[in-house]
Formats: C-alpha cells, structure tokens, sequence
C-alpha cells in the first residue's frame, strides 16, 4: 500500500464516527413527490432505521366534507387522487347510493365504468411512466404521458375538464355521454396497446432498470395483509384482491377480465403489475363499449335526488324550487351509516359515511389506499440502500392528495 | 360483509358481544371498550374468520350521547374466505382503547390518525405521535367542537399597512360556510344554520366569527328585541316594524 493512502486511512479512522448518520429526505425533494418527509438512519448508505412522515399535504378533507351538502363533496373527491378523480367521483357517489338505497341506470354504469377504467389506465401511465424516468430513462415516460393526454382528451370532451372533472353526481352523472364518445374511445384502443407495446420494448430488457427493479423493494405477502396494503401493490405481491373481482360493484360482474398478480413483490412485480392492468381495463372497456346501451337515462328518475335540467331551472317554477331546495337544502339521506369501497387507482378506496338524516355529511371517513400501501413501504425500504429510496417510493405510488386528505 | 362471521362471534362470546346489525349490507358487531382487543384477536385468528387483512380504523365523535362520546370502528377482510367485518366500540372522552397494532401493523398508523384526529390515545401503542398534523398543534380537528374556520397559524400572518390585501390572508378571508352551528347546538340553541337560509329567516344566528355575520346577527338581535317590545306594547307596533 501507498504510505499516502495509510495515512489517508488513518485519518479516516480517527474522523468518521461508527454511528449511523442521520439524514432528512423531504418533504421539499423531487423524489418524494412532493409532500412527504423521511428521516432516515444510515449506515454507510444502508438504511438502518426508516421514519416516514406523512402530513404536508392535510387540508382537512374529512371536516371539510362535514359542513356541506353530500352533492358539495364531488369537487373535494376529485382532488383525492388527482391523477384518477373519475374513480374517485364514481367511488363517493356509488357510497351515498349505497345510503339512499338506489341503483343508477344500466347506461350510467357502464358509463361510469368506461370512464372509470379509462382513469386507472391514466393513473397508471403515471406511475408507470414516472418509475421509469426516475431512473433515467425518459423517453417511456413522455410516450406514456402524451397517451395519457389522449386519454384526458376524451375525458374533457365527455366531462369538460382535464383532470378534476367534478363529473359524478348522486344517482347518475351531470351529463349524458357525448355523440361520438364510444367512436373515441375505440379510436384511443390501438394507441394504448401500441404505446404498453413501446414501453415494454424499451424498458423490459433494460440492464439499469433490470437491476434497480427486480429484487428491490420487497414487500411479503403477511406483510401486505397486516399493513392492509391493497391495490396493485398487494397484488404484486401474490394477493388476488381486486375489489371489482371480488366484491363487483356496477357492472364488472359482466365482464371477462384477469387479475394480474406477481410473486416477489418487488418493484418489478408492481410495475409489470399495473402494466397488465392497462391491458385488462383496455379489456374490460373493449367489452362495455360493446355492452352499452346507446340511448336510455342516465340519471335515476327521482326529483328528490337528482338535479333538475338546467333549462327546466331557468323557464319553469317547479324546476326552479327543486333546484333550490337541493341546492340550499341539500338532498336527504336516511339515517344510518354505511361502508362503500370500490377499486381505486392504487387499491381499496372506501368511503365510510355516517348519516344522521340531514342534508349535511355527519362524518366522512376515506379509507386511503395509499395511507396504507406508504405505512408498509418502511417495510419495503429498510435494509436497502438509500438509492433505493427513489424506485421503490415510485413504484408504490403515493398520491399526497389521497393520502394526506 | 358476512352474517357467518357474526353468528361465529356470537357463539363465542356470547352475551359480550352487545349488539350485530346488518344495515345496508354492512355486517357489524359492538363490543365493549374492555374486549376491543380480545375480540379482535379472536376475529384475526380463529380457524373459520382469519380476517388477516386489515381494512380500515376510525373513529366517529357524537358529543351529545351521554355515555361515551366516541365511536371506534374497525373494518377488516379475510384474505382466506373473503369476508368482511366491522366491530365497533364506544369509547368514553379519556378513555383509552387497547392498540390493536400489535394485531395488524396497518393499526399502527390509523390509531395515530385517530389519536391526532379525534384525541383517543391507545394503551400499549408503540409510537403514539400526531401524524398528519403538527406536534405544536391544539386539539383535535374532528371532534366537532373544533371550530372548522378555526386557524392555527406556525407562522402569524404577515401584517402590512399600506396594502389592504396581501398573501397569506389573515383567517378572515371567504364567505362563512357551514351548515351546523356545534358550538350553539352544543350550547342547546339552534341546530340547522345556512348561512343564506339565517339571513332570510332571520330567526337562526350565521355560523361565524367574522364581522359580517356579527353585523348580521346585531340586526337580528336588534329586530327580534323590537318584536319582542311590540308585542309586549301593541300600540307602538307599528313604528317599531317601519324601522325593521
């Protein structure tokens, strides 16, 4: 050896400490997406002890939700997961319909369920394309993003808005499908296929993102059910829980489609995971493209609970009164209190609401799918190295918005 | 949701377990506060139930029930046979609950949200701190004698003189909305309170504590008292009337 480097070595022996380093990741930090804080213990650049801090983003969703009618709560529904607010929308509404004890027209729920799949493929362009850039390779992520805005595109053409579209309503939606929605739609199908095809051929013999995948961020099954992760992530790793399969709500009892499950539960399961789950929601539309009906209502046939028509509203009385007393009134639920979940964009969100017969939300509970799913990641991060952080934190997907509420 | 679930529970616990109800599909089961674990634990590990998978904590806060203020509900799945469950407590303000993150690491979590929403602290929790909310923090924003318009700013709001507006505003900003009064229905004086609706009637008092809502309520105070006093001296009614 080099006399300089023993004298290095020495030096180094007298300064460096043998306790772990503490170090701060977040809230403020382009990996963490944002809004989340981790305080990490390291030992070199092993994790040795992980605290992850969630909360930057809390604005009260729940009290919010407490001082206004039930219909005034699809617009803060939407900013739950922003990347899929029609999941959201359809998950509020069909939980208040669980309360009032009503089923929306056959139309509405395919309806409901095309824009629905059409959101989680969105939602999973996402997470898929931003994992991908994550580790450098950005070329997948702007293919993903640009048909993710052919996707958006239709949404704003049936909703009005790109992405908190405020859509869903209680026994129905705010407006019928347009003319050429089912043309649109079956125009996007071969692009979604083409671009998963891209993606798939860019990344999935990739030697960097083999290495940063596979093998990383491992989540076990028992670990997934006690942490009550949900989604694809407990499917990635083995747990067949999908809700539309397991408990179907609308019409997915109807429909031919897989679960996808992995088997480790690593990073590379959750990524290949949500990419099968474009094609079975491309599946799942395929069908109730097909299945839907082209004409018939859209909304229940029931004054007390939807709003009148708009030009009704401004020329007759009636509509008038009835606008207003749903409006300043609110509609009225029975009292009582019910649990409504449905498969969001990254698993279970259930919508617990306690009613106590007034036209106001006596309570709101979300049940946050990514709340649980960034609970179990400590799991999934502790014993890894630090640059492990950065896939492994993408790939589960924590939506600030749902998580934080 | 199952019904088998609650008959295998019955049988178990027979007279402890107070009251099931299947409302709306929703198969559900209330123990008491002292069993909250013991029956959980039952529920997770019991041959037939293995309801492994924990779904969701929370709590719901009625102020005005006499015997406990709080409500505790669990909601868990089975990954085995695919039921669900819900088991509730009634929990009294102060009193604490056993952890059940002993059970389920997801309870970790949602009983430091319950804690920091709803101020129930858990015996035996590992880790009892806020969560979504800020160690400083006063009280806790769910219960519902937390005022909603009510701030706490780490920060004060910024004060210039010259200029009348300036980011971030002070806590008086907005329309004042909220259809339920607590602090006055609490109080035992009115219940149902739209601000609109108040101003119309001008029987219900506005819910805020901003200027306008005080003016407002001024002007009814001022009308209901001139009503009050035409009652009582007929002959000066009508003056008093114009002036409303």
């Amino acid at each position: 050896m080099e006399p300089a480097d023993e004298l290095l070595n020495e030096q180094a022996a007298l300064e460096l400490s043998e306790d772990p380093m503490r170090l701060n990741m977040g809230p403020s930090h382009p990996a963490m997406h944002g809004t989340i804080r981790m305080v990490m213990d390291l030992d070199g650049e092993t994790l040795v002890n992980l605290d992850v801090q969630p909360g930057y983003l809390h604005r009260g969703f729940e009290k919010s939700c407490e001082r206004g009618t039930w219909a005034q709560v699809f617009p803060y529904a939407d900013r739950l997961n922003y990347v899929s607010p029609m999941l959201n929308n359809v998950g509020w509404a069909l939980a208040v319909e669980k309360l009032l004890e009503i089923e929306v027209p056959e139309r509405c729920q395919y309806y409901r369920v095309i824009l629905g799949e059409l959101s989680r493929i969105a939602d999973h362009f996402t997470c898929n394309g931003a994992s991908a850039m994550e580790l450098g390779a950005f070329t997948p992520f702007l293919w993903l993003l640009k048909v993710r805005d052919w996707v958006w595109d239709i949404l704003e053409r049936e909703t009005g808005a790109r992405m908190t579209h405020s859509f869903g309503r209680i026994g129905g939606m705010a407006e019928p499908p347009t003319a050429t929605f089912k043309d649109d739609v079956l125009r996007l199908i071969p692009e979604l296929h083409k671009v998963v095809k891209e993606t798939e051929i860019m990344l999935l013999r990739n030697r960097i993102f083999l290495d940063r995948m596979q093998g990383v961020g491992i989540l076990s099954k028992e670990q997934a059910l006690s942490y009550g992760v949900t989604g694809p992530v407990a499917r990635s790793t083995g747990i067949p829980y999908d809700v539309r399969k397991d408990h179907p709500y609308l019409v997915y009892d109807r429909f031919d489609f897989d679960v996808p499950v992995g088997e480790d539960g690593d990073n590379w399961d959750r990524f290949m995971v949500r990419l099968e789950e474009i094609r079975q929601s491309v599946r799942i539309i395929e069908q109730a493209i097909e299945q839907m009906p082209d004409d018939g209502p859209i909304n229940v046939d029931d004054p007390r609970i939807v709003y009148p028509e708009k030009n009704a509203v401004y020329t007759t009385i009636e509509a008038t009164i009835a606008h207003f007393k749903l409006v300043m009134e609110g509609l009225q639920t029975p009292k009582g209190e019910v649990y409504s979940f449905t498969e969001g964009g990254n698993g279970e969100l259930g919508f617990h609401i306690v009613s106590d017969g007034s036209g106001t939300p006596y309570r709101v509970r979300v049940r946050p799918p990514c709340w649980y799913n960034l609970a179990a990641s400590r799991e999934m991060l502790l014993g890894g190295m630090i640059a492990d952080i950065i896939p492994t934190f993408g790939s589960v997907n924590m939506i600030g918005g749902e998580c934080d509420r | 949701m199952s019904q088998a679930v609650l008959d295998r529970l019955s049988t178990q616990f027979g007279e402890r377990v107070l009251e099931t109800s299947d409302a709306f599909g929703d198969h559900e089961a209330r123990v008491a506060v002292e069993d909250w674990v013991e029956v959980a634990r039952f529920i997770k590990d019991a041959a037939e139930l293995q309801m492994d998978h924990f779904i969701d904590l929370t709590a719901i806060d009625y102020p005005e029930r006499k015997s406990a203020r709080f409500d505790l509900t669990l909601t868990m799945r089975s990954s085995v046979n695919g039921g669900r469950i819900r088991l509730r407590t009634y929990v009294k303000d102060g009193e604490e609950p056993g952890t059940l993150s002993g059970l389920w690491a997801g309870a970790n979590w949602a009983e430091r949200e319950v804690w920091d929403m709803f101020g129930i602290r858990f015996k035996d929790h590992p880790d009892m701190r806020r969560i979504l909310l800020y160690e400083e923090f006063v009280g806790h924003p769910l219960r519902k004698d937390y005022p909603i318009d009510k701030a706490q700013p780490l920060v004060p709001y910024r004060e210039v003189s010259e200029i009348e507006k300036l980011a971030p505003f002070g806590i008086e900003e907005g329309q004042p909305f909220a259809r339920i009064d607590w602090e006055s229905r609490l109080a035992g004086r009115d219940q149902q309170v739209s601000p609109a609706i108040g101003v119309q009637q001008g029987q219900r008092r506005a819910l805020s504590d901003s200027e306008a809502a005080e003016q407002i309520q001024a002007r009814i105070e001022a009308r209901m008292a001139a009503e009050a006093e035409a009652e009582k001296a007929p002959d000066a009614a009508s003056e008093e009337d114009s002036e409303a």
